[in-house]
Parts: C-alpha cells; structure tokens; sequence
C-alpha cells in the first residue's frame, strides 16, 4: 500500500520543538510514518462520521462530575520534591529559563 | 521631547481590551483538596493532582464552579448550557504539568456587560462595557529567579518554584474592544476595574486584593489615527497591580505607541511588564515564535452542564449591585458626591456602612474613615481595613464624643492608639489616663487661677477684647495637660468674665 504521509517532516520537527522533545534524523523519519498511519486511521473514521455525530472529547456520558470545596491534607514538602531532580530552601530548582535579552 | 499625552490623544483614538484574572476565595484548590491559604510556607500546599504526577485525577470543585457562573450572572452574561476544560500545553516550569487546564472555545459564560460611570471636567458620563467571556482556569506556581540581574527572569542563573499558587481556581474576565472612550481611555479602564472589583467583592466570590495578586489587570492598547477604521497594533501589559496603575500603565501606553506611530515606527506586538515605580513599561517576554498552545479538551474532566435550576438557585443569591447600593448609601447618609467619591477610593465604604449600623452618626463615621484613619493609612501604605481599628471601634469613639466623654483631640489619641495595638477603647481610655475634664467646678478653680496669674489679660478680655482670651484658655488646658475640652472653658471663662 502506498500513501502519502498526512503529516509532514517538518511538522513532526514542529510539534517536537514545541513539546521538547529531542529527536535524531532518523527518529523523525520514523515518527512521521508511524504518526501517518495513525491520522489516516482517523482519517477513516472521519469519513464514517456523519454530520449528525458531534466529535467526541470523552468516551463516556457524564456531566458535572464535582467535589465538594473540603480541604484535604497535602503532600510535606519532602514529599512533594522527592522526585525533583535538585531543590533548594524546599523550592523546585529549575535550569536558566530565559537567558540574557 | 517626550510626547505629552494630550498631544498625543489629539491625533490617535484608542483601543483598550482588559483582561483581569480573579483567584476564587475557595477553601481548597480548583481540582484537588490541597488549601488555598495565602502565604504558607513554600510547597506545603501541594499533592499529586497539583504536580501533575502521573495517575493523578483532577476533579473540578463545585464552589468554583458556581461563583464563575455568579461572576457570569452578574456580569450580565449568558451561562452556556455546556462547556468543557481544555488543555493549554506550554513548557514553563509555573505549572508542573507542562500544561495549565483553562477553557478554549468554550467559557462557562460569554457575551455580558457592565456599566461605569467616570467623572470628568465635563460632569460625569457613562460607558458600557462588553464582556466578551468569562472563564475558568488554574493559576500558577510562583518563581524566584536566582542569580543575574537581581530577581529578573532575563539572565538568571536558575530559578526557584513554589507550587503553592499552582491549581488555585482562577477565573479570566475578558473585554470585547473598548473603543470610543477618547481621551478618557486611562480613566475608564481603571473604573472598570473598579466596578468589577466592587462587585466580585460584594458576590464573595474573592478577597479581591490587588496587592496580593488576587485580582490582576493585563492591559491590551492599540492606537489607530482618528478618522482611521483599522485597529493598530495591540501591546499586552502585565503585572499591573492596583486601581491607580491601571490609569497610570494605560496612559505611559497610549504616549508610547503615539510616539513610536509619530516617528513611523512600527508598533511589536508582545507583552509588556509595567514598573510601579516609574510608571513605564518595558519589553516583556519575548514572542518570536507565534504562540502555539494547541488547545484540546481535557479528558480526565468532565463537561460542565449547569441546569436551569442550578443557574436559578445562583441567580436568586446574588447581592445588590454595588452601583444600586451606593446610591442608596449616599441618599442615606446625605452625602455630597465628592465625599462618595472619597470613600470609594479610601475603599472605606463597607467600613462607613458597618460603623452607621453600629449607631454612629453617618457624617461623624465618614469623617473619622476618610480623615484621621485614612491618613495613618496613608502614612502607612496600607489599606485602612488593614488597620487594627474596627467599625465598632470607630462607633464607641464616636458615640463617647456624642456623650462629651471624648474630645476630637482625645478620640484621635485613642484612634492612633488603637492602630498601635494597645488594646481596646476602654482600655486605652483607662490604661492612658484619657478623660475630658468637663466638672464645671474644678475647670472654674482652673480658670480661677489662670485670671489671678494674668490679671491685665483678664482685664483686656473683660474689655471686649476676645482674642485676648487665647492666652487664658491656653493656661488652663495646660494645666489640664490637654483633657479639658477647649470650647468649654472657652465658653465658661467668657461667661465668667461677662462676655458669653
């Protein structure tokens, strides 16, 4: 089966940029035919959907699915930066966010 | 060589577009039990939910919900039967999910309005302004940025984040374009903010305290030539935190592009940080790349469906509106409009009101609140509901000066005193020894005396000469270290020397 690709190098590079990740060359090259065949796949299911379907956004019927405005108890800081790759004064550190203008 | 506004409003109609964020006063945060309480120390109000750690599930609080719908109700805006959370996915480390869950193309309320009135040189005018949505969202986490330029994004070194704030229900209040507003395009904006605060206020829906981030003001501006139909080039101002730098960032806007579109410079769009201490605004972070948040619909929230009922059951709740209770307030209390317009920007008017039910006289509460209180306030730099003075405080002074157990002199003692902390009225009267000394009896020995120490001033007064009795009255509240009350003696002393 031939097709051409639905979605572009230079949009896999894009939404790569944009989400941070890293890709080489040939991960690119690989993205772009795996997330092809997803969208023709979608592609397809478009093409059944009538006018009359509204797209989905949840698999499921439920509406005003709420809790109740209760504290509840929270994470100790030692907790919550466990997983942190450095801290500091029970801060979150993070690498330079912008550099100099 | 600076354009002077004027000048520059002569050749350009403005543009404006708020866009103000609104922190709910809920208890716990928008989609997790974590609390919302300001100022705890850093990362204590935190779960999986709030960091995003995978498998965690949100769950929209109710109370959230329904004050963004009164918001919406009293905003005059139409409540949509159905709208959904979306994803706003950008990488900043404010939020630790790498996204913030916002609306998109569907707010929970759209399409109101509110009216302000401004006062000008002209008498006052009235301007109705669109609101083009109003919507839920999380706010972010707060960053120290470390290192570099001090305390500056721009060449830090690395930064800090506290993810307290992150996930606190956060509602946005947009404008549709404000146009036609003139020359009075500062003023307008910040009597839009205002009214919505006034009224935010009154729903309850948030504490509403500019200075602590509570209600936050971005102001679009675009300028276009008069005559012209095309909108120019907006610039976005951030970090304008109080009623007076909103006017303030609006009109420093309005004279930047008119002097940018006067020398044929283009105007960039980007977003502009305002400093408060030079009332100018500079470049903000940079947007080279167009934004791209690919919004989608959050899937592990549910669509919000408010009924008929719910929207009704919050429709009846809603409190006067704040421009409907003003007016009563003023015919109540006889008012003139400038004094209103003091409170109103004092922001004493609850405390005037709270103080009038207490039984004070309406015109002794406005001038204790928009006199001696207000200007410790000032002093100060604090708002005076900051002050450890209460309306009922307020009340009992003023009802002991009615009694004539205080003194305008003695009550501004106790009120300073207060302030200070040094415990309640009557303690204060007690532990500083304040009382007027009105005996008839001992303040007659007083002036007794003072008459027998300068017998030719006494002789001057009995000779028509009242200014002569300064001096006189000045011996005897001396003698009284200031606790008897001046008028009295003045009156007992002219009587007793056969002017009264």
């Amino acid at each position: 089966m031939t097709y051409m690709s639905s979605i572009s190098r230079d949009d896999v590079a894009n939404l790569a940029k944009l989400a941070r990740i890293d890709l080489s060359e040939d991960e690119l090259a690989g993205l772009v035919k795996e997330l092809s065949v997803i969208l023709d796949a979608v592609a397809r299911v478009q093409e059944v959907a009538g006018s009359d379907v509204p797209p989905t956004s949840h698999p499921l019927p439920l509406v005003n699915v709420f809790r109740q405005d209760q504290v509840r108890p929270s994470l100790t800081p030692e907790e919550a930066l466990s997983g942190a790759p450095a801290q500091e004064g029970k801060r979150f550190k993070v690498p330079q966010i912008l550099g100099e203008e | 060589m600076a354009l002077r506004y004027e000048e520059a409003i002569a050749r350009y109609e403005p543009s404006l577009g708020l866009e103000v964020h609104v922190e709910l006063a809920t208890v716990s945060k928008m989609f997790c039990g974590c609390n919302t309480v300001f100022g705890a120390a850093a990362n204590t109000q935190t779960c999986p939910v709030c960091l995003g750690l995978p498998g965690a599930l949100p769950v929209a609080n109710a109370k959230a919900i329904e004050y963004t719908i009164a918001i919406g109700l009293a905003l005059n805006c139409s409540v949509a039967p159905f709208s959904r959370f979306a994803r706003k996915n950008y990488f900043y480390p404010d939020m630790p999910k790498n996204f913030q869950t916002s609306q998109y193309d569907e707010p929970i309320c759209t399409n109101g309005y509110l009216d302000i009135t401004i006062d000008t040189d002209e008498g006052s005018k009235d301007f109705r302004i669109e609101i083009e949505r109003v919507h839920m969202e999380e706010d972010t986490g707060k960053s120290l940025h470390m290192g570099g330029a001090t305390g500056r994004i721009h060449g830090a070194d690395y930064s800090l984040l506290d993810y307290n704030r992150a996930g606190i229900p956060l509602v946005e209040i947009v404008t549709k374009v404000i146009d036609g507003t003139g020359r009075h395009a500062p003023e307008v904006a910040r009597a839009y903010v205002s009214e919505l605060r006034d009224i935010l206020r009154a729903l309850g829906v948030s504490d509403v305290k500019m200075e602590q981030g509570s209600l936050r003001c971005d102001a679009n501006v675009s300028l276009r030539p008069i005559g012209s139909e095309k909108l120019g080039t907006r610039s976005e101002t951030k970090n304008v935190n109080s009623l007076k730098s909103v006017e303030r960032a609006i009109r420093g806007e309005i004279i930047r592009h008119a002097e940018l579109l006067n020398s044929n410079q283009r105007v960039i769009q980007e977003t502009r940080h305002f400093h408060e201490d030079t009332g100018l605004t500079t470049s903000g972070r940079s947007k080279e790349q167009a934004e791209d948040y690919r919004y989608f619909p959050e899937p592990d929230l549910v669509p919000i469906a408010p009924s008929k009922e719910m929207i009704e059951k919050i429709a009846a709740t809603l409190p006067e509106k704040p421009s409907v209770r003003r007016k009563k307030l003023q015919e109540a209390w006889q008012a003139p409009d400038k004094e209103m317009a003091a409170m109103i920007n004092a922001d004493v008017l609850d405390l005037v009101e709270a103080t009038v039910k207490l039984g004070a006289d309406p015109t002794r509460a406005r001038s204790w609140w928009l006199g001696e209180i207000a200007r410790i306030a000032n002093e100060r730099s604090v708002a005076a509901s900051d002050l450890a003075i209460s309306a009922a405080d307020v009340a009992e002074i003023v009802a002991l000066i009615v009694k004539g157990e205080l003194t305008d002199k003695l009550a501004r003692q106790v009120v300073e005193a207060l302030i200070n902390g040094e415990g309640r009225v009557g303690q204060i009267i007690q532990s500083r020894g304040i009382k007027v000394v009105s005996d008839d009896s001992s303040l007659m020995a007083a002036i007794e005396r003072a008459i027998a120490a300068a017998p030719d001033v006494a002789e001057k007064v009995r000779g028509g000469n009242i200014p002569a009795s300064g001096a006189l009255i000045g011996a005897v509240m001396k003698e009284s270290k200031g606790q008897a009350d001046a008028a009295k003696v003045r009156d007992l002393l002219l009587k007793h020397l056969g002017q009264g």
